[in-house]
C-alpha cells in the first residue's frame, strides 16, 4: 500500500470519529436480511454461498455467450416439453383419426401421430409450442456446437479444464440421441424412416445386430414397443442425464473460473469482469427473455416438421427428401457416401460394414477423438500448465488448422445427407454430387487444413508487422534532404499487448537416445513420435515481438525495415 | 323403413331387385371396365390435320411417321392422353436436349393439342383423354387418396409434394399443378421416368381419390408459417444454423456492448 492510500485510510477514520458503536445483531443473516429471506436464512443458512455467487466474477465477450444460448434453449425445451405431455399419448396401437384436419379424416394411424395431430391442430397454442419446442432443440444442438467450437478454437479445453471437456462432449452426444428419440415420437412418416434406419443401423452391427435389435423394438419391426419406450427415454431418462451433466458443467466452470482473452491486466491467475450481481443477472436474465422471445418468433413465422404433410407412417410408404433432423446429418452423409460394395461374408454371416461404419461407429469414434483431444495434444506439446488465458485462433495455427480440418470433414457428411435436395434445386445429377463428396471427404479437410493454417501464420505475421512498425498513416512526408517516406503511427500499449502477448511456440528436442553412460533410453521410441508430431505443431510458428526488438524498430525509425518476420521453420515439419 | 317391410313380399320386388342389380352392375361395369383405347372423338378431319401439325413441330425427333427416331421415342401405342399431357404441360415439344423434358410454358391450343393427340392415336390403340368425371377429383376419397399417394407416388414426389432427386439429373417434379387432369394422364401414361400406373394396378377410382387427395391438401392450407419450399429438415437446419444462430449472437455481441 502507498503512503498516500495509508492518508487516505486515515483520514477517513476520521470522517467516523463520532459514529455510534454498532451493536452486534442477533444472527449474521438477520443484519442484512429482513424478513422472510432472513427467515430462510436463519434455518438453512443459504446467504453466505449465494453472496459469493453474487459477487463472482466473470469475464465479458460475446463468445463466451453461446453456451448461454444453448442452456435457455435447453430450458425452452423442458417448458414446452411439459405442454406437450399433457396431450401426447405415447401409443402405437391402432385409431381411425376423428380430428380437424381434413385430408387425414378417418385414416388409420397409431395413437402417437392422432395425438400429434390433435396438438397440431385441436390443443389451442399446441401448433406454436410444438414448432417452438422443435426449433428449441434445434438451436440447443446449434449453440452447444457453436460454443464447443469456440472451446475448442481458444484453446479453452486445457489443464485444468479437460474433465469438463469431457463432459460437454458426453452432453453433446448425449443431446443428438435426445434430439433423435424426439423427432421419431410423432410416429409421421418421416420420424416412422427414422426408426426404420435407426433399426437397420442395429442389425449392421457385427454378431450382436439381430440380438440388439430385438432387445430394443421388443421384437421385430416396428412393433408396438419402440414409442412408448422411446418417449421413456426421451422424456425422463435423457433428460435427467442431461441436466445433471449439465449442473456438473457448469458448477465446474464456477469452481475453475471462467477463461479469459488475454488483454491488458489480464493474468493467468486473476478474472477481469464483472460480479454477477447485479451485471451478470441483468445481461443473464435479459438474453434468457431475448432467446425466449426469439425461439417464440421463428416457431410462429416458420414452419417446422409438418407431420400432417407427412402422413401416418406405414412401412410400406417412405418420401422423397427423407432426412433427419441437422445433427443426425453427418451420419446419413456418411451412410450415403459410403459405396455399397463393402459388405461381406464371413463362414456364412453377413458383415454390412457399409452401413456399421457410417452409422454406428462414426459417432462414437467421432466424439472418442474430441475428448481425447486435450490429452493428445497436452502430451505433443509437453504442456503440463493450467492455462486460464485463451488462445487467439491465430497464435495455435496447427490447433485452428486441425480444427478447421475436422469441422469441414463433418460438414462434408453433413451436406452429403442433403445430396438429393441439392440435385433437385441446383439441378445437378445426385450421382455426380456423391461422387464429389466421396473425393471431397478425403480431399478438402487436407486442403482445409493447409489453408488455415497459412492464413493463421499471415495474420500472425501482419500482427508482427504492426507491432513493430505501426498503423500505416498514409501521410507522406518529405524531410528536409528531400527523403520521401509514409509516416507511421505506433500502436498504444493496450492495442499492442494484444498481439505479443502470447508464448512463443518451438517444437521439443530430441533427447538424446542413450544417457551419459551409454545406457539406451527406454522412452526413446515414444520420444521419436513425440518430437515428430511436435514439430508437426510448432514446426512453423511466428514468434511475438519481443521488447528489444520493438525498441530496435523505433531505434532503426520509419524509413528502415531491420527487423525480420520471427519466422521459423525447422527441418522436417510440413 | 315400414313400407319397406310391408312391400318386400310383393311379387314385383324381386323383379324390381333384379332390374336394379342390373342396371347398378352395368353402370358400374361401364364406369370401372377397361376402356376401349382409343380416341373418343377423332375425325378424319382432325387426324389430318394433326398430322400436318405433327410433321412441323414433332417430326425431328419422333420421325416423320411417328415411329422414333435416335432422338425421340417411337409414339405408336402411347395414346392420345400421353400427348395430351406432354403438350398441355408445355414439356413437348422439348426446348433442348436434356435428360428430362422439364415443365415449359404451353405455346399450342388446346385445339392443335387434341389434332396431334387424334393423329397419335390413330397410329396405334393406347390410352385416351380421360372424363371429367374421372378428373375432377369430386369423387375421390381424400384420406384413402392419402394412403394410395404415401404407397406409390411420395417416394418421388414427396409427401409434401415438393418433388425428389432421381438418378443422373433426372427428377421428380412438385406437383403443384393441381389439374385433375394432367395428374390423371401422368399417372395412366407414365411419362418420362415415372412409372404407368395403368387402370388394372391403379383403378380409375384410386386415381380419383389420388387427385382428392391433392385438391383436399391444396384446399386444406399449410399452417404453422413459411413453409421453407416443404423440404423438411434440411432448410430447417440452415436457418437454424444462419438465421437462428445469427440472430442470438448479434443479441449476445449487443449485450455483450453494452456496459456494467
Amino acid at each position: 500500500m502507498s503512503s498516500e492510500a495509508m492518508d487516505n485510510a486515515r483520514a477517513a477514520d476520521r470522517l467516523r470519529e463520532g459514529d455510534r458503536a454498532r451493536q452486534a445483531p442477533p444472527s449474521a443473516g438477520a443484519k442484512k436480511l429482513g424478513g422472510m429471506v432472513g427467515w430462510v436464512d436463519d434455518r438453512l443458512g443459504p446467504a453466505k454461498g449465494v453472496n459469493y455467487l453474487m459477487k463472482k466474477v466473470f469475464p465479458d465477450h460475446w463468445s463466451f455467450m453461446l453456451g448461454e444460448i444453448a442452456m435457455y434453449s435447453m430450458i425452452i425445451c423442458l417448458l414446452t416439453g411439459v405442454f406437450l405431455t399433457f396431450w401426447f399419448v405415447p401409443s402405437a396401437s391402432h385409431v381411425p383419426y376423428d380430428g380437424s384436419y381434413l385430408p387425414l379424416k378417418g385414416v388409420h394411424m397409431s395413437e402417437a401421430y392422432a395425438s400429434s395431430l390433435n396438438i397440431s391442430f385441436d390443443i389451442k397454442g399446441g401448433l406454436l409450442i410444438r414448432q417452438m419446442h422443435h426449433w428449441a432443440a434445434l438451436m440447443f444442438i446449434v449453440a452447444l456446437s457453436a460454443h464447443m467450437l469456440r472451446v475448442f478454437f481458444t484453446g479453452a479445453f486445457r489443464k485444468p479444464r479437460e474433465l469438463n471437456w469431457i463432459i460437454g462432449c458426453v452432453l453433446s452426444m448425449l443431446a443428438l440421441v435426445e434430439g433423435f428419440a424426439g423427432y421419431s415420437l410423432p410416429d409421421d412418416l418421416l420420424s416412422g424412416t427414422g426408426i426404420r434406419a435407426a433399426q437397420g443401423f442395429m442389425l449392421s452391427a457385427p454378431v450382436i445386430g439381430s440380438y440388439l435389435a430385438y432387445i430394443v423394438f421388443g421384437g421385430d419391426f416396428p412393433g408396438e414397443a419402440i414409442i412408448p419406450r422411446l418417449y421413456g427415454v426421451h422424456v425422463l431418462l435423457l433428460p435427467a442425464l442431461l441436466i445433471g451433466l449439465f449442473t456438473a458443467h457448469i458448477v465446474m466452470v464456477a469452481v475453475q473460473k471462467h477463461t479469459q482473452y488475454p488483454g491488458p491486466g489480464r493474468t493467468n491467475e486473476n478474472v477481469v469482469g464483472f460480479p454477477v450481481m447485479p451485471v451478470y443477472a441483468a445481461k443473464a436474465g435479459g438474453f434468457f427473455f431475448i432467446v425466449f422471445g426469439f425461439t417464440a418468433l421463428l416457431a410462429s413465422l416458420v414452419q417446422i416438421n409438418s407431420i400432417w404433410v407427412y402422413g401416418p407412417y406405414d412401412p410400406s410408404a417412405v418420401t422423397a427428401g427423407s432426412q433427419p433432423d441437422w445433427y443426425m446429418g453427418f451420419a446419413d452423409g456418411a451412410l450415403r457416401l459410403f459405396p455399397g460394395w463393402f459388405e461381406f461374408t464371413v463362414f456364412g454371416y453377413t458383415l454390412s460394414l457399409n452401413v456399421a461404419i457410417g452409422a454406428l461407429m462414426l459417432i462414437p469414434v467421432m466424439y472418442g477423438i474430441m475428448a481425447a483431444y486435450p490429452f493428445i495434444e497436452a502430451w505433443v506439446t509437453g504442456d503440463k500448465r493450467e492455462h486460464h488465458l485463451l488462445d487467439r485462433p491465430r497464435n495455435q495455427p496447427t490447433r485452428t488448422a486441425l480444427g478447421v480440418a475436422a469441422l469441414t470433414f463433418y460438414g462434408v457428411l453433413m451436406f452429403a445427407a442433403g445430396n438429393d435436395i441439392m440435385a433437385i434445386k441446383l439441378h445437378m445429377s445426385i450421382n455426380d454430387i456423391t461422387y464429389f463428396f466421396r473425393v471431397a471427404v478425403f480431399v478438402l479437410p487436407v486442403i482445409a487444413f493447409w489453408v488455415t493454417r497459412r492464413i493463421a501464420l499471415s495474420l500472425q505475421r501482419a500482427d508482427r508487422n504492426l507491432v513493430l512498425h505501426g498503423r500505416e498513416t498514409g501521410r507522406i512526408v518529405r524531410t528536409g534532404e528531400g527523403r520521401f517516406f509514409e509516416a507511421h503511427e505506433p500502436l498504444d500499449e493496450f492495442s499492442r499487448w494484444k498481439l505479443v502477448g502470447f508464448e512463443r511456440q518451438a517444437p521439443l528436442e530430441l533427447t538424446a537416445g542413450t544417457d551419459a553412460h551409454g545406457v539406451a533410453n527406454q522412452s526413446a521410441k515414444h520420444a521419436k513420435l513425440r518430437q515428430r508430431l511436435s514439430r508437426f505443431y510448432f514446426g512453423h510458428h511466428v514468434d511475438p515481438v519481443t521488447p528489444t526488438e520493438l525498441a530496435a524498430a523505433h531505434h532503426d525509425g520509419p524509413a528502415h525495415e531491420a527487423i525480420g518476420a520471427g519466422e521459423g521453420a525447422h527441418a522436417g515439419a510440413h | 323403413m315400414n313400407a319397406l317391410a310391408r312391400h318386400r313380399r310383393h311379387p314385383a320386388a324381386i323383379a324390381l331387385l333384379l332390374l336394379l342389380g342390373l342396371i347398378v352392375t352395368g353402370t358400374a361395369y361401364s364406369a370401372l371396365a377397361p376402356k376401349a383405347a382409343t380416341a373418343a372423338v377423332a375425325t378424319a378431319d382432325q387426324v389430318t390435320e394433326g398430322h400436318q401439325l405433327f410433321l412441323t413441330n414433332c417430326a425431328t425427333c419422333h420421325g416423320t411417321g411417328a415411329l422414333g427416331t435416335d432422338k425421340g421415342p417411337n409414339l405408336a401405342g402411347v395414346g392420345a392422353a400421353a400427348v395430351d399431357f406432354q403438350m398441355n404441360t408445355g414439356r413437348m415439344p422439348m426446348a433442348g436436349p436434356g435428360v428430362q423434358a422439364p415443365r415449359n410454358v404451353v405455346t399450342y391450343t388446346q385445339e392443335q393439342i387434341s389434332a396431334i393427340a387424334a393423329y397419335v392415336a390413330s397410329l396405334a390403340p393406347g390410352p385416351a383423354v380421360p372424363d371429367a368425371a374421372l378428373t375432377s377429383g369430386e369423387n375421390g376419397n381424400a384420406g384413402t387418396g392419402g394412403m394410395i399417394f404415401r404407397t406409390n407416388c411420395s417416394m418421388c414426389h414427396n409427401s409434401a409434394f415438393a418433388g425428389g432427386a432421381l438418378t443422373r439429373g433426372k427428377y421428380a417434379p412438385k406437383l403443384h399443378e393441381m389439374d385433375g387432369k394432367i395428374i390423371y394422364e401422368a399417372m395412366l401414361t407414365g411419362p418420362q421416368s415415372m412409372p404407368v400406373f395403368n387402370d388394372t394396378n391403379l383403378s380409375p377410382q384410386a386415381k380419383a381419390d389420388v387427385i382428392a387427395y391433392l385438391k383436399s391438401m391444396h384446399e386444406e392450407g399449410n399452417p404453422g408459417g413459411m413453409a421453407l419450399g416443404s423440404l423438411g429438415p434440411v432448410p430447417e437446419g440452415l436457418v437454424a444454423w444462419i438465421f437462428g444462430l445469427g440472430l442470438l449472437i448479434g443479441g449476445a455481441y449487443w449485450l455483450g456492448q453494452k456496459g456494467a
